[in-house]
């Protein structure tokens, strides 16, 4: 009698009995549910690379910061022009060089900057931001934008989003079974920087557009459509650089329909924010505000009288859906640093359903095959190696359930290409049973051998695929990665299936029988 | 019993020059058709650009969609039948433009030019940054892949062993290489994908015959017998071995090949091709340089008796 039979036959029952539950289709109230989670390329979707702007993001935060140092120095009554050089400094002129001293003193209060060069003949001081802050900002970027987009694609209803940081400054987005992939791209994509600015009445449009706009001024463009000729026009806006307000005071955003039933986003402030507007509308009135996103204006409507309430609409001809999407990035709030697609791939439902139908068909056509031929040559023991590879199949989609791992469709390929890997064990085993056989042992003493002397070369075959399995998986994306774990999860259960489970049946089939002279093999 | 080759008795250690001259010949030809046209052809995984995959309602044509996209000038694009006269893939290269604009442009092209229904049904785009970390990447995986085999061979087997077996591989890969420039197929994901696991795989067979080579010599020389009449023994009697797991893995591949659809072609392709390879490179290529490697230390050993040793000529 085999050492440990009834042990061996609990852990094979054990693992049968697990692997069953794993894969059930429904779960133990009776519930449907689906035991593995399929790959983007199988259930549609989307897949993002966002490659975060981090040049971008500080030069973003000189920017606002000039506008902060122009500011303070105001307050002093110190008039000065305040600009970006280079990418991580800024340049004070002087209106004139006798505040040179007050100027300083203003200054010292920002404490992110280093003064790199002064000249007080010239009214002109050079700054340039510390190290330690740049690092700061630049990591919080990322950060940042995780919890933005995070935000986004919440607030746009995705199930079982993916959004992680990918590398030092990527963003990997995964979204399963998105219907709009474009729409959904231009909403995780937006930078959402919304901008108050006034628009300069004093300025010709057409002479500012040749001989370029005053200093304090830029020309921006807003998009027009004619409702009746559907086509858009770049209307350009001369506006004053100063930000009045910027998106960042924003409680609330919604969608309405005004009365000629026209989408529009109303916007409300927090308490800052309402103080701010209420002062800015009351000094600007008759002037036009532009509403600014992007770079973009989106309309320039004129204040009439001040508006306490903390309300502003943005209009700007949109549809439903633009109107939602610009609701959504406002209530989320900016992107710190612009991101940029670096990656995309998009599967449409109809191509995954395709790929799970030839999947199926490629796995069952793979089997029939294997199992067929294995029963043709091996006879009674190929039929053990089949049951072996059944029960190899059951572990594998077990384990892919437990880990929560990923099926994409090169992990199907996986799958099939374990059906035609895993009978090669039994294969080795069962050649060795034969020529021990041959030899003229006993038919116990040669499936002895044949089992024990197949062993270091099976388990040699095995290392070998697995090396490449897993530098496979750290190398690969997404689709490669699951076949990498399919393959690996198979080979691996290969060694449980075809030789201890076979072990199992044969020691089960021919360990009574003492007299016995043939082997169905 | 059903047995493919019994007994069998092949002189193969004899013909290795044979072999020899066959595998130089077909890699060396390869490596220059890939010369020839500039490298591999990269996918776009590689190369970065932008691929849109997109079916039609009803069958049209090449040229039909090329005019579709002539209209919206997208510069130098690639268009090719996919499974049948319904479905096409349109390539544009990262060179071409601004990427992110791209599939947009192509759904104007198409709508413009009245092509009957469509549905884009694939989508992806690969910046050229992205394209250039995965070809570096690529290669450290190979190299990383064989540097992995090459190590456990190494210290399984002898420093030889593990050489004559990176040769074969590298013989696999080249082999591979070579057959997706023959036949104009691209450098991919999952074809990389497919050449790691051919490296993975087609070690086995080598494996078992060292296994067998290693076993033969354990129990020591019979009188007469050289290391190349072991090795050619071991061979033999591994060949069913040999043959047979292969056969399955090529049978389920083929499988994968015909059933599997486009996207898998490309990939199941390179398998079909690694799978023969390597049971050839095997026998052929790795069991053989191990008797050229013994011959040429002993001569080099007994280097002023100046004895010419004629391999294989034991029996």
């Amino acid at each position: 009698m085999p050492r440990y039979l009834w042990l061996r036959i609990a852990i094979v029952v054990a693992v049968i009995v697990g692997s069953l539950i794993l894969v059930a289709p429904r779960d133990w109230r009776g519930q449907p549910r689906q035991p593995i989670n399929l790959g983007l390329d199988l259930q549609g979707g989307i897949h993002l690379v966002l490659g975060v702007d981090l040049e971008k993001g500080i030069e973003n935060v000189l920017d606002r910061m000039a506008g902060d140092l122009r500011a303070a120095l105001q307050k002093k009554g110190i008039g000065a022009q305040v600009t970006r050089q280079g990418r991580t400094g800024l340049v004070v002129q002087l209106a004139s060089p006798q505040a040179f001293q007050e100027a300083q003193q203003a200054l010292a209060s920002f404490v992110e900057f280093d003064t790199r060069a002064q000249a007080p003949a010239a009214g002109r001081i050079e700054l340039t931001l510390k190290e330690k802050v740049i690092n700061e900002r630049r990591n919080s970027f990322v950060d940042q934008g995780l919890k933005v987009i995070r935000n986004r694609v919440d607030q746009f209803g995705v199930a079982e989003p993916t959004i992680q940081k990918q590398g030092e400054n990527r963003i990997l987005v995964q979204l399963p079974g998105v219907q709009d992939p474009a729409r959904a791209k231009a909403l995780i994509g937006k930078t959402a920087v919304l901008e108050f600015k006034l628009v300069d009445d004093q300025v010709d449009v057409a002479r500012a557009l040749q001989e370029g706009p005053p200093p304090g001024d830029e020309i921006l463009y807003g998009r027009r459509v004619d409702r009746t000729t559907k086509t858009e026009a770049r209307v350009p806006y001369v506006v004053k650089k100063e930000v009045l307000l910027t998106g960042d005071v924003i409680s609330d955003a919604t969608v309405r329909v005004s009365d000629v039933g026209e989408p529009y986003v109303s916007v409300s402030f927090d308490s800052v924010g309402a103080r701010l507007f209420g002062e800015a509308t009351e000094k600007n009135v008759g002037k036009a505000l532009a509403i600014v996103l992007d770079g973009n204006v989106h309309s320039a409507p004129v204040i009439r009288e001040r508006i306490p309430s903390g309300q502003a609409q943005i209009s700007g001809g949109f549809t439903f859906e633009e109107a939602s999407d610009l609701a959504i990035v406002l209530r989320t709030g900016a992107l710190q640093a612009p991101v940029q697609v670096l990656e995309e791939r998009t599967v449409g439902p109809s191509l995954g359903a395709d790929s799970i139908r030839k999947g199926v068909i490629s796995t069952a056509a793979g089997a029939l095959a294997v199992f067929l031929f294995m029963l043709i040559y091996y006879r009674l023991s190929g039929a053990i190696a089949d049951l072996a590879l059944l029960l190899n199949l059951a572990i594998l989609l077990a384990a892919m359930a437990w880990f929560q791992a990923t099926l994409t469709l090169p992990g199907i390929a996986g799958i099939v290409l374990t059906i035609g890997m895993a009978v090669d064990t039994n294969i080795l085993i069962f050649e060795r049973i034969r020529e021990e056989f041959r030899l003229g042992k006993t038919v116990r003493a040669a499936i002895d051998a044949g089992f024990r002397r197949a062993f270091t070369t099976v388990i040699d075959t095995h290392v070998t695929v697995v090396v490449s399995g897993v530098i496979l998986y750290q190398f690969g994306t997404g689709p490669v990665k699951g076949f990498a774990v399919t393959l690996m999860i198979g080979i691996v259960a290969s060694l449980f299936t075809a030789v201890f489970f076979t072990r199992l049946v044969f020691d089960l089939i021919y360990m009574g029988r003492r007299r016995l002279q043939t082997l169905s093999i | 019993m059903l047995q493919i080759f019994v007994n069998p008795k092949y002189d193969f250690i004899n013909k290795r020059r044979w072999a020899y001259a066959i595998s130089l010949i077909v890699t060396l030809a390869g490596l220059a058709h890939i010369a020839w046209q500039g490298g591999l052809r990269y996918g776009i995984d590689f190369s970065g650009g932008t691929l849109v995959q997109v079916r039609f309602q009803q069958a049209t044509t090449v040229d039909a969609v090329r005019s579709a996209l002539d209209r919206v000038r997208l510069g130098e694009s690639v268009i090719q039948e996919f499974g049948d006269a319904q479905e096409y893939l349109i390539r544009i290269p990262a060179s071409s433009g601004a990427l992110e604009e791209t599939s947009k442009k192509v759904e104007q092209g198409i709508r413009e030019a009245k092509l009957p229904g469509f549905e884009v049904r694939r989508l992806e785009f690969v910046g050229p940054q992205v394209g250039r970390d995965l070809q570096l990447q690529a290669v450290y995986a190979v190299l990383a892949g064989m540097a992995g085999i090459l190590i456990y061979t190494a210290l399984r087997f002898d420093f030889r062993g593990g050489v004559a077996a990176i040769l074969a591989l590298l013989h696999d890969v080249l082999v591979a290489l070579s057959a997706l420039s023959l036949a104009n197929r691209e450098m991919s994901l999952p074809v990389l994908a497919a050449l790691l696991t051919i490296v993975g795989f087609s070690i086995n067979d080598t494996i078992v015959v060292f296994d067998r080579i290693r076993e033969t010599r354990g129990r020591g020389l019979r009188k007469g017998e050289t290391l190349a009449d072991v090795i050619n023994t071991a061979i033999n009697q591994t060949l069913s071995r040999t043959v047979l797991t292969s056969l399955t893995v090529f049978l389920v591949v083929a499988i994968l090949y015909v059933a599997g659809g486009e996207v898998l072609r490309d990939f199941a392709f390179a398998l079909l091709v690694g799978v023969v390879t390597g049971t050839y490179s095997s026998v052929f290529v790795a069991a053989p340089i191990i008797v050229d490697w013994e011959n040429w230390s002993q001569a080099r050993q007994r280097g002023t008796k100046k004895t010419v040793v004629k391999a294989g000529a034991g029996r």
